[in-house]
């Protein structure tokens, strides 16, 4: 680079954040409550744009001096919609469940009046004397922000909001280093990719900076396919351009000269926020030609991908950005080497990328202090099913499975007993009570026979039958296989064949050692990711819960009375009260009717088993069960 | 002249151009590993048949043989129990979803899929597996050959012949198990714009294109 292209940098850069500050600071103008309301895909789905309009409807109504305005995502997804108030005089406040009656009491009650409303308050955002403050949860302790930092705190849609916090500076800082020199921070700072594999960052920009071939290009994978995952889309919705300037901060160490964004179409919030994204960053001269005045070029494109699980496979991805079908290829060669149209390509994750802004501006040392000597610096979930607070998480590297489902998730619902947590999706494992003291991260996991994966954590009690959910994953895997590959395509479908008859009740002892051997098989002889880890589910769920399996099969039992075909629904006779007919007409074949004595029965032969008359059955009667296997039933007596 | 490399592949001393993979290597010296989706001129192996495992010393887990470029003074051998095993399992599973219909077969006489059988010591009618296979019409519609999609192995031959020689109608489609080489939108190939060039057949394995009346070929 020219001395001129460097001196560029200092001042081009200054005005913008001198600009942007100026923006950030009439935005909290003194004297003006601000009104945020996160939404992110997630608040959306609970209803935010509703409460987003109530807020506008009632401040314009009332005629307040006060801004509302949309951020993304904070992590709290359970308490959604999210909104945060910050008057003067009040330490901002978080509300929780907010709808667009609540929205207008709290322009009435506080924003209008002094009634902070603390029926609704989930908590503080710092300390004081008034409300206990989010950091004072007992997950504070255990969660260190760094890439979700931003998200619920700024809009996504306004750069100068993103600037005003601290964004770009990593960019222009390293637009003044030499490239080799950023690929060596990343080096040592120890970051490895997030999008399952944990391959090193920075020995990826360096293979990829030193390989032959022009131009170079860089992707970022924003495909996320796993089910029960969506860190990546809360990420792209609640702060793009942490997004950006990582691709920015790779592109300018290795050389690269265009990039692409690969977002599953499926999640339309995050491509329009993308393409805003881009369109802003353009404009400032952050992205395009002799960005901030310096030498360096290197432009943005969107692609929306068709979804596919395989398609997050980094060679099937390149496949399908080229107008191909999106099947993976052998590897070697790797893309670093020749990837994208046969020329050096680095592929990496969205929350990969969105460490390095951090990584350059505090310096490898400090990232390498954060987390295990073999996983440096957070692990990001998303944590779904049986837990009480589900949402995303970012913890240091090496905090256990306990501490995220217990402390940071406050455990199981509803007073049920953890069995098992699902770590990675399908490409992961499920891992039992005994596994919870280990330390997240790549290694420990891999160990257990679980995978980092792209981040999904669900938690199963002890209603979900481990047969089945093993099922479940080999159906995703056996539908989003590329078919490409012997053991992939058949392999799993054998495997599903077992698994479906196990769950009905029709499988038998032989059928689990060949569903072992079939799943080493698959493991050992696929082509790509998907087939090599697609019998882990099968395989963790083998080795840690094999009683579950023989129960099945040799008693015709599922101890999680989950599987259908393996229970029956039953009235116990001593508890039901002949008052009462809740259950009769919730019964959706009629398959109800009471006896002499006004105690109902259920009809064994029409019973479908749709659940409803357990549910419908009055709390203090308790009177339906489910039993397994069904001839446990007693014969009735006509 | 070509540079070339010595290797030995199950004690045999031999010699090949460099940049030939393993698998094409042992070939051409009379060492024969059971392999459906290699194409000699590809740009870049298929590598999706998973039959042609070897061992190769020095290297903790087999290999597939046709994506191994031959190295010098490498030692590979097809012979070694984890490679048979992985070859077996996979044509096990192949097998396992093919209709074995030998008898009535047009491609008795050419089948690959009965060479490896025999190479790897494989019983048709005693396949650990389950039988799933599935049932699609037979497509007649060509006046040159008939296409039973119930026998695809999807090794790709034919696409790439297709590709190369013919008018490019073939592909592949449909994900999972239901995959295989057909037409866009599963056209019947007789409507198709093939010109019965009659090279797919020519090049299929298994016994899925077989022309109408028996030609030597
Ligand atoms: C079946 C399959 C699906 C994948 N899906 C994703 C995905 O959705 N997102 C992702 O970042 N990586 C995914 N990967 C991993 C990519 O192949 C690749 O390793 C990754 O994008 C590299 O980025 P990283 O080094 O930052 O982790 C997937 C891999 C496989 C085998
Ligand atoms: S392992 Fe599965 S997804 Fe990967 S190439 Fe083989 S068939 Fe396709
Ligand atoms: S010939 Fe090697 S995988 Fe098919």
């Amino acid at each position: 680079m020219t001395t001129t292209g460097v001196q560029a940098i200092i001042p081009a850069f200054q005005e913008l954040k001198v600009c942007a500050e100026a923006h950030w600071k009439g935005l909290w103008k003194s004297g003006r409550t601000v009104i945020t309301v996160g939404t992110a895909a997630c608040g959306q789905a609970a209803g935010a744009l509703e409460v987003l309009q109530a807020f506008r409807d009632e401040v314009s109504k009332l005629n307040l001096d006060c801004r509302v305005i949309e951020v993304g995502c904070m992590g709290h997804c359970y308490a959604e919609p999210i909104v945060i108030i910050s008057k003067p005089g009040y330490p901002a406040i978080c509300y929780g469940h907010v709808n667009p009656v609540i929205a207008g009491t709290l322009v009435k009650e506080f924003v209008a009046g002094d009634n902070p409303c603390l029926e609704f308050v989930l908590g503080a955002l710092e300390k004081n004397d008034l409300i206990p403050s989010l950091s004072e949860f007992p997950r504070a302790q255990y969660e260190k922000k760094l890439i979700l930092k931003n998200c619920g705190h700024i809009d996504p849609t306004d750069i100068e909001q993103y600037i005003a916090n601290g964004g770009y500076l990593a960019l222009e800082k390293a637009l003044r280093m030499r490239p080799e020199k950023v690929i060596d921070e990343v080096k040592r700072s120890g970051l490895r990719g997030r999008g399952g594999a944990g391959f090193p960052t920075g020995q990826k920009w360096e293979i990829c900076r030193n390989s032959a071939g022009k131009p170079k290009y860089a992707i970022c994978n924003a495909d996320e396919g796993d089910p029960g995952a969506f860190m990546d889309r809360s990420i792209i919705e609640s702060d793009p351009h942490s997004v950006l300037e990582g691709m920015l901060i790779s592109a300018y160490a290795t050389g690269a000269r265009q990039g692409y964004i690969y977002v599953r179409a499926e999640y339309p919030l995050a491509v329009e926020r993308v393409q805003i994204a881009l369109r802003q960053a353009k404009k400032l001269g952050l992205l395009g030609r002799e960005i901030l005045g310096s030498n360096f070029s290197f432009d943005i494109k969107l692609f929306q991908g068709s979804g596919a699980f395989v398609c997050g496979e980094e060679t099937a991805l390149i496949a399908s950005l080229e107008g191909e079908a999106g099947t993976p290829h052998v590897r070697p060669p790797y893309p670093a080497v020749s990837g994208l149209f046969g020329k050096p390509t680095t592929i990496n994750n969205v929350k990969t990328l969105t460490y390095v802004r951090h990584i350059i501006n505090n310096g490898a040392e400090w990232f390498a202090g954060i987390g295990t000597k073999g996983s440096r610096g957070t692990a990001v979930f998303a944590l779904a099913g049986k837990i009480v607070n589900t949402g995303l998480v970012e913890v240091p590297m090496g905090t256990t499975l306990r501490q995220v489902i217990f402390e940071v998730g406050s455990g199981i619902p509803n007073g049920k007993k953890f069995k098992a947590v699902q770590i990675g999706g399908p490409s992961g494992g499920c891992l039992p009570e005994s596994a919870l003291d280990l330390p997240i991260d790549f290694d420990s996991l891999k160990k257990a026979g679980a995978m980092m994966g792209s981040g999904g954590m669900v938690v199963l009690d002890e209603d979900d039958c481990m047969v089945e959910i093993a099922r479940y994953f080999v159906e995703f895997t056996q539908r989003e296989s590329c078919g490409k590959c012997t053991y992939c395509r058949l392999g799993t479908k054998q495997m599903l064949e077992i698994l479906t008859d196990i769950t009905k009740g029709r499988g038998k002892l032989e059928d689990i050692d060949m569903l072992q051997h079939l799943a080493e098989g698959v493991k050992a002889g696929s082509l790509c990711g998907l087939g090599k880890t697609a019998p882990n589910p099968v395989l963790t769920t083998l080795r840690y819960f094999r009683n579950e399996y023989e129960a099945h099969v040799r008693e015709g039992r599922c101890p999680s009375l989950m599987c259908p075909d393996l229970i029956a629904y039953y009235i116990l006779p001593h508890k039901c009260e002949r008052s009462c007919d809740a259950c009769v007409g919730t019964c959706s074949v009629e398959a109800i009717s009471p006896d002499k004595k006004r105690i109902k029965v259920i009809d064994q032969e029409k019973c479908v088993k749709c659940n409803n008359c357990l549910v419908a059955c009055p709390l203090q009667y308790n009177a339906v069960v489910k039993l397994s296997p069904p001839g446990k039933v007693p014969t009735s007596k006509k | 002249m070509m540079k070339t490399v010595s290797l030995t592949i199950d004690d045999k001393q031999i010699e090949t151009q460099a940049g030939n993979t393993l698998l094409w290597a042992a070939l051409d010296n009379g060492i024969y590993i059971p392999n459906l989706c290699s194409l000699r001129h590809a740009a870049a192996p298929a590598a999706s048949c998973r039959l042609c495992w070897v061992e190769v010393e020095g290297k903790a887990q087999p290999v597939t043989a046709c994506t191994e470029i031959a190295a010098e003074g490498m030692v590979a051998n097809t012979r070694g129990t984890q490679a048979l095993r992985l070859a077996r399992n996979g044509f096990e599973l192949l097998m396992a979803s093919h209709p074995i219909e030998c008898a009535r077969c047009a491609a008795l006489h050419v089948c690959e899929l009965l060479k490896i059988a025999g190479h790897l010591n494989v019983k048709l009618n005693k396949n650990p597996y389950r039988k799933l296979v599935h049932h699609l019409p037979i497509d007649s519609s060509n006046p040159l050959f008939n296409y039973d999609p119930n026998k695809c192995v999807v090794c790709g031959r034919c696409v790439s012949i297709c590709r190369e020689r013919g008018t490019g109608v073939l592909g592949f489609a449909h994900r999972g198990f239901d995959r295989r080489a057909t037409t866009f939108y599963d056209e019947l190939i007789g409507d198709s714009a093939c010109e019965q060039c009659g090279e797919c057949v020519r090049a299929c394995p298994s016994g899925a294109l077989t022309f109408k009346v028996s030609v030597n070929v």
